[in-house]
This record gives C-alpha cells, sequence and structure tokens, in this order.
C-alpha cells in the first residue's frame, strides 16, 4: 500500500490510465459517432457486430491492423513514420493535467492551462509533417490548408482563455474547477456579472475546438479527399487508424477543457457528492454536442472558414477581452 | 455594414434552430427495417418476372402458345411453343422460356395475352452467381409449384 | 465573391494543368466526364466530355413497333419517368387524336407531381451530400419512401415507370392510393417546413451558395436552358403555361421564379416546386372523376405520315419528343430533346473562373441526371 501511493508509481498509474482512457475513447467514441449519427438519421447505426454492434471497433481495429503498412518510395520515412505519433501523444499529454476529480489528477501543475495549449499545438505541427512527408503536390497543399485553419482559430481560443483567466486568476486547472463549487449557477459559464458575454465566449471556444480538431462543419481537409488527396491519403492501415484516433482524443481533450473552464469540471450542479461522475456526465454531454454539430450541418466552403475566424471571431473575442477587463478594473479592482 | 453585423447573430440563430430538428428527430423511433431478419409486404401489383396461370379446372396451364406475348416483348425474351391435342380446340403450351437477363418488366405480355395465362410473380430474391439461373423454364416451374410441399 | 471579377485581374497563367473530374465520382452525378483546365484553383475551362452511357435510345426508336418503345422512356430520365411516359404517349395521341378519358388525364398528373416531388428529393439529397450535410439524405429518403410506396401499389415498379398507354393507363387506381396520397400531402407540408428550417435557412449553406454560379436569363436563351436553371434566373417559363398540355389548364398552381441566377435561386426554386406539386396533387385529387381509364385505341398502330411532336415540363426542364412517321408500323425517327443537355451545355461558360468546389457546388445546382444527358 505504502509503495503504491509513492509519487513515482502513482504518477505512472495515472499516465498508464490516462492513455488507456484515451486508447477507449478513440474507439468507442468512433461506435457512438456512427450510432449517434444513425439515430439522428432515424436508423439504427451499426447493429450487426456483436449485440447491438459493440464489437464495431474491435472489428474495425483488427482490420486496421491487418493491413501493410506501406511506407511510399521517396518520402522522408523517419518523419512518415513519425507524424502519426506526434498527433497522437499531444493529447494524451495534456490529459495529464486535466482533473478528473479533486484527487484524481495525474500531475497537478500551477500551469496547467499554459501547458495545455503549448502542447495542444504540436499537433498541428503534425498535421504539416504527414504533409510533408507524403510526398505528394495535393496532400501539401491540404496539410498547409489545415494548419492555416488550425492557426486562424488558435487566436480566438487564445483570447477566450485570457477573458477567462482574468476572471479566475490562476492557471492551476485544478483551483479554477474549486473556485465553481456550490451550484450551477457558480460555474464559469453563468459568471454574467464578471463578464455579460460569458456564454459568448464559451460559444466562442466551442467553435474553435471543433476548429482546431478538423471536425464538421470545419472538416475540409478530410473532405477535400473526396476530389484531390487529403494529408494523410499515403498512410495505409494503422498509421491512417492513429491519426482518426487523434482526431478523437483531441476532441476528448477539447470536451474535457471546455468542461473544466467553464462547465465546473467535477462540481455537481446542486452542491452534493462532486466527483468523477459529474466531469464524465458533462464531458460526454459535451462529446455528444460535437456529433451533433457534425450530422446536423454542411461543410464551410475554406475561405467562409479562414473569414468566420478572422472577420468574426477574433473581434467579438477581443471585444469581450476589453469588456472583461474593464468591468474587472471598474466593479471588482 | 449594419446589415452584417445582424448577420451573425441570425445566422448563429438559423444554426440552433437546425440543431433542434435534428435533436427532435433522435429521439423519434427507427425508419428501417432490419432485412432481412424482417421483410415489408409486398403490394399486390408489384412486378417480379411472369409465371404461368393454371387453370384449377384441368390442372394445366392456360396458356395456348398463340405467341402474342412472344411477339409484343420488346426485348425478345419469351419462347413460347405448343402441340395441338387430341380432342381440343385450341393449342397447349410445352415450352416458355423467358430469359429473364433481358426483360425490362413492361408488362407488353402480361397486357396483350388473350387468355389471362401470365402474371407477375413476387419474386424478388434473385441474386445469383451464374447467368444460367435467369432463364426461367415457366413450365417446369409452374409443375414444380403444383407438387405438394 | 465574384469570381469573374477575380479572374479579371488575374495575370495570365503561366501553368496550366488539366484536372479530369470523372466520369467516376464519389459524389452521386452519374458518369460525367469533365476535363477541367485549371489555373492553380480557377478553373479556366471546363469541357464535358459526354457518351459513357449512351444507349441509343433514339435508334432503338426507329427499330421496333411504337408500343414497344415505351419502357425506353422510363429509362431516359429514370428519376422522372413518368413524364418521359408521358410525352411519348402524348406524341402519339396527338397523331392518331386519340381520346384520352379525363379520369385518366387526372391520374397521370397527380403520378406525374409525385414523380416530380420524389425527383426533387433526390436532387436535394445529393446536392446536399455533395456540400457536406449528410443528414438530409436520409430524411429525404424517408418521404420519397411513401411516393414510392403509392406508385408501386399502383404501377408495380419503384423507379422506371411504364405506366401510361396510348390512350389511358395500364390499369386504374383505388382507393387506397386516393386515401395514402391525401395522406401523403397532409405529411408532407409540415416535412417541407421541417427541411426549410434544417437546411434552406441555414447559414452555412447560405454562405455557400448564395452569389455562386450567377447565370443570366440571357444565357440560359442562348443556350435553351430550362426548367429550374431559366426559373432561377427570373424568366417564367415553363411548359404547362407555354404549352399546355392534359388537364393543367384546369387546375391553379404558380410557377416558382427567383431573379438571382445564383444557385440558391436555384435551389429554391426547386424547394418551391415541391410546395406547388402538393397543391397540384391536392386540386387533382378533389377533382379526380369517375370514369375509365382506357379510351378507344386502334388495334393496329400506324401513325399517318408526318412529323409531330409533344413537350412536357420534366423535373428537369422542357422535354420534348419529336417522332417522323412514314406510315409504318415503326417511327421513322425519334427525337428527344432532354433538358439535361441543355443545362449542360452552359457549364463550360458559366464555369470559367470559379474555385473548383464552386464549379463543382454549380454543376450540382444544375440538376443534371447523365442518362438524360446522354440517352
Amino acid at each position: 500500500m505504502n509503495f503504491l501511493t509513492t509519487e513515482p508509481v502513482r504518477l505512472l498509474l495515472s499516465l498508464l490510465c490516462i492513455m488507456a482512457f484515451v486508447g477507449l475513447n478513440a474507439a468507442y467514441l468512433v461506435l457512438a459517432e456512427r450510432k449517434g449519427a444513425g439515430r439522428f438519421q432515424r436508423r439504427p447505426g451499426p447493429n450487426e457486430a456483436g449485440y447491438g454492434g459493440w464489437l464495431q471497433p474491435v472489428a474495425d481495429v483488427v482490420k486496421l491492423l491487418s493491413k501493410q503498412l506501406i511506407v511510399p518510395p521517396g518520402t522522408d520515412a523517419t518523419l512518415f513514420r513519425l507524424a502519426p505519433l506526434m498527433v497522437l501523444s499531444p493529447a494524451m499529454m495534456c490529459l495529464a493535467v486535466v482533473p478528473f476529480s479533486e484527487t484524481l489528477v495525474a500531475r497537478n501543475i500551477n500551469v496547467g492551462l499554459l501547458m495545455v495549449f503549448s502542447f495542444g499545438s504540436i499537433s498541428v505541427m503534425a498535421i504539416m509533417l504527414s504533409g510533408w512527408a507524403s510526398r505528394n503536390k495535393y496532400a501539401i497543399i491540404s496539410a498547409a490548408r489545415v494548419v492555416s485553419q488550425d492557426v486562424a482559430y488558435e487566436i480566438p481560443m487564445l483570447l477566450v482563455v485570457i477573458t477567462l483567466l482574468m476572471m479566475t486568476g490562476t492557471m492551476d486547472l485544478n483551483e479554477i474547477v474549486r473556485q465553481q463549487a456550490g451550484g450551477f449557477w457558480h460555474w464559469n459559464f453563468f459568471k454574467v456579472w464578471a463578464n455579460p458575454l460569458m456564454p459568448v465566449t464559451f460559444v466562442i471556444f466551442f467553435t474553435c475546438m471543433l476548429a482546431e480538431t478538423n471536425r464538421a462543419p470545419f472538416d475540409m481537409a478530410e473532405a477535400e479527399s473526396e476530389l484531390v488527396a487529403g494529408a494523410f491519403t499515403e498512410y495505409a492501415g494503422m498509421g491512417f487508424g492513429v491519426f482518426f484516433m487523434a482526431e478523437y482524443a483531441n476532441i476528448v481533450l477539447g470536451c474535457s477543457l471546455a468542461t473544466v473552464l467553464f462547465f465546473g469540471g467535477w462540481q455537481s450542479p446542486f452542491g452534493l457528492w462532486p466527483g468523477l461522475l459529474w466531469f464524465l456526465l458533462k464531458l460526454y454531454a459535451l462529446i455528444f454536442t460535437v456529433i451533433w454539430v457534425r450530422w446536423t450541418f454542411p461543410r464551410t466552403q475554406f475561405y467562409g472558414l479562414l473569414n468566420l475566424s478572422w472577420k468574426i471571431l477574433i473581434p467579438i473575442s477581443l471585444f469581450t477581452l476589453l469588456l472583461s477587463s474593464a468591468m474587472l478594473k471598474i466593479f471588482h479592482a | 455594414m449594419k446589415a452584417s453585423l445582424l448577420e451573425v447573430p441570425r445566422g448563429f440563430w438559423s444554426l440552433l434552430v437546425g440543431m433542434r430538428v435534428t435533436l427532435g428527430q433522435f429521439f423519434k423511433p427507427v425508419v428501417t427495417v432490419p432485412y432481412p431478419r424482417k421483410t415489408l409486404p409486398i403490394p399486390a401489383r408489384y412486378r417480379g418476372h411472369i409465371e404461368l396461370t393454371l387453370d384449377p379446372e384441368t390442372g394445366r396451364p392456360l396458356c395456348t402458345a398463340c405467341k402474342l406475348c412472344e411477339r409484343a416483348c420488346p426485348s425478345d425474351c419469351i419462347l413460347v411453343d405448343g402441340v395441338k391435342r387430341e380432342g381440343e380446340k385450341k393449342k397447349s403450351v410445352t415450352e416458355y422460356h423467358l430469359d429473364f437477363t433481358k426483360c425490362s418488366l413492361c408488362g407488353a405480355c402480361v397486357e396483350v395475352c388473350p387468355c389471362d395465362a401470365i402474371h407477375f410473380s413476387k419474386n424478388y430474391n434473385l441474386a445469383s452467381t451464374s447467368k444460367a439461373d435467369y432463364t426461367f423454364d415457366l413450365v417446369e416451374r409452374l409443375k414444380a409449384g403444383k407438387k405438394p410441399s | 465573391m465574384t469570381a469573374s471579377a477575380d479572374i479579371a485581374r488575374r495575370p495570365e497563367p503561366q501553368e496550366t494543368f488539366v484536372l479530369n473530374v470523372g466520369p467516376q465520382h464519389p459524389a452521386a452525378h452519374g458518369v460525367l466526364r469533365i476535363k477541367m483546365t485549371m489555373d492553380g484553383e480557377y478553373v479556366m475551362r471546363a469541357e464535358p466530355v459526354l457518351g459513357y452511357i449512351h444507349r441509343m435510345h433514339e435508334k432503338m426508336g426507329e427499330n421496333r413497333p411504337w408500343a414497344q418503345f415505351l419502357p425506353n422512356t422510363g429509362r431516359i430520365d429514370y428519376l422522372s419517368a413518368l413524364h418521359y411516359n408521358h410525352a411519348f404517349v402524348g406524341v402519339v395521341e396527338r397523331a392518331l387524336r386519340l381520346e384520352v378519358p379525363p379520369r385518366a388525364e387526372f391520374i397521370r398528373v397527380i403520378t406525374s407531381e409525385l414523380n416530380r416531388i420524389s425527383s426533387h428529393l433526390v436532387w436535394w439529397s445529393a446536392f446536399l451530400l455533395d456540400l457536406g450535410g449528410f443528414t438530409p439524405l436520409l430524411y429525404a429518403f424517408d418521404d420519397r419512401e411513401k411516393i414510392l410506396d403509392l406508385l408501386e401499389s399502383v404501377t408495380g415498379s419503384r423507379l422506371t415507370y411504364c405506366y401510361f398507354r396510348f390512350g389511358g393507363l395500364c390499369n386504374d387506381v383505388d382507393d387506397a392510393f386516393v386515401a395514402g396520397t391525401r395522406a401523403f400531402v397532409t405529411r408532407m407540408r409540415p416535412r417541407l417546413k421541417m427541411y426549410r428550417d434544417l437546411v434552406t435557412d441555414n447559414i452555412i449553406l447560405r454562405k455557400r451558395l448564395e452569389a455562386i454560379g450567377p447565370i443570366s436569363a440571357e444565357m440560359c436563351r442562348r443556350y435553351g436552358a430550362t426548367g429550374p436553371v431559366i426559373r432561377g434566373s427570373g424568366l417564367p417559363y415553363d411548359v404547362r403555361r407555354a404549352e399546355p398540355y392534359s388537364v393543367y389548364p384546369q387546375l391553379d398552381f404558380e410557377i416558382p421564379t427567383f431573379p438571382e441566377g445564383d444557385s440558391m435561386a436555384r435551389y429554391r426554386v426547386r424547394m418551391a416546386e415541391l410546395e406547388q406539386s402538393l397543391r397540384l396533387i391536392a386540386q387533382a385529387l378533389d377533382k379526380l372523376p369517375a370514369g375509365p381509364v382506357m379510351g378507344k385505341v386502334p388495334r393496329v398502330l400506324k401513325l399517318p405520315p408526318g412529323d409531330y411532336c409533344y413537350a412536357v415540363e420534366a423535373a428537369r426542364g422542357r422535354f420534348m419528343v419529336r417522332v417522323v412517321s412514314d406510315g409504318k408500323d415503326n417511327a421513322y425517327r425519334v427525337k428527344l430533346r432532354t433538358p439535361s443537355f441543355s443545362n449542360l451545355s452552359l457549364y463550360e461558360e458559366a464555369s470559367k473562373g470559379m474555385i473548383l468546389p464552386d464549379a463543382l457546388a454549380l454543376l450540382g445546382s444544375l440538376d443534371l441526371v447523365i442518362p438524360d444527358i446522354d440517352r
């Protein structure tokens, strides 16, 4: 018992748990998405593999593993093999600072928010790497598009987070959650006395999260592959599977952040029995919303996507930032 | 300027309206049928490939091999032949071959027949791996149908 | 986002490449090949290459008797087969001066309008699939199942109908069909509102379609484009009003026209046509008389020598059949003037200077059925 609670062992165990959490989520979120898509479309979704379709991800993984891992000749083999790893690792690393409950944090550092955003940008670089290493003209163009989309949407996301930081005063994620104790009216989403546009900041954060993870309606990069090659065309079998898993891992990360920053993390809505269960409930409610958005809307056009970020989201987030700082100065000095 | 500013909240509202529509559909029952575990009823006038009609009194096909269907078919699918038996006014059919690979289910043969000797079947499960399975010998099929199951 | 102004400002391209779109598509266009000469992202020239599904229907009209050509008409444009049935049956009736009983005419109108609705639902689903919205396909096909079930109970077929005959119909409709169609009309109206909420008013769709692919009325006239293409450019041309046929003069309906000429206008025209078709069906059901469904037809069909034509408003535009007869029991020449052919012909000029995804959105908004082009 003493050995297990020593810091290195505890850290190792929690990191392993996070890796397992991410892996299981990546596999079963695919099923949840397909079943959700089916229900939105008035049909059952996958229900043949296993009872009710529960073995479908297993079937998918077996299929992907059985495919040959082709490294096309002429590509930069090291970078080609490195890119999938670099896409998946940031999500796992960033989840190490997210508080699943008061005590369930892998490593609670006092600049947790900063760490999440710095490491999160590595996955963007990894997509560029995959496009470059593929030695395919269209893959490079597509990857460049993805990068410009991701960079454009990082900015409003960071501005919104700064707005929040001014209110919370700390970057420690667990501390941010503790500040939202009490009932749901204490959650940051509802703190309109600090900033009347708080719900708008959440909407901007959510939109930026969708764009960062290349989810519909911002999935021009994936859809592009209908006409011209996408960034991941040259990847076969499990290489492609890892990119897919990384997309879902990033969704899990983004939704966990949204839960922690805006909806009180592991706090309960009425002040009773806070803990892991509430965190998971909120997390999966947000993931359901991500799936819901995907199956409702058509895709935006590429310039529409960039217009949205540069001409609409950035001005609004700058405005909320100014508003927040003004209110802080006037009312809470 | 004012129009484009107003467009942002209006556009956002249109997104929320759309999401409400899909959420409403999420909670409604499934409209698909888990085929082949469950099948849907086939309407009475469904056009499957043609079959010969049995005359209940004589136990033989009604067809008199007049070859009107063979002439009416736009795709040359039908081959009929018959013999005139002793003591009967009309011929009886001995051969009726349908090449279903060419049939377009237009219904000309069924309509032109003067004695209502052919009708559309309800047979739709016709997947096969050999072309020979689609040349139907309708007289044989009728005989096989007469046998008790 | 005026592409033509952009292209005027752009310098002469140093290097162009040819992008081959098709004949196999992930999107639901059919076997159409378009050779696009591209300057980077911009389309310099889009040259359609036809013939991948040319099945020689016009030749088949020459070497079989009149009645045996009827199944062919359903296969030319399989999505609005009944309209094409109607045109061929109409041309023979016009030549032989056959009387069609009024009950048959009304049933022809009801089934044709149901067919128009199902064709527009397929266009809507496929177009949205092109644009990335997957869900409306399932909703539209749910409605379409109801139509197909209704038409199957009457004709026996679900897609390529061969239901009209010279002088009337193949068989009559029963009360179950009338009740079912009324129930369908009642069900469909709120569904159209749902489609408006989910898709038509959606800001993302509007940004994708507004001001994209402008086609002027003058361009439509030059190329002979008809149907929703010309009605989306401001000209209220509809064969049902311009060359009235069947019992349409007795029915009250509007011709939806939108003046903008962009993809959104064509989209709105087709959605409004769904409403008008429902209105026509409701009126025709109310006015449906009792009586026979088949008129007197001579035993041996030989058209008097001459040149006859008959035009209908199919789902895609004006479909006209022209037959030349020399007194024999098959035609001397059958000419099928199909709407998709003329609608496609303006594509080369209309798509000059557009970005590739916009050019493909324009192609989707033209509502082409490739077998209709190639015949």
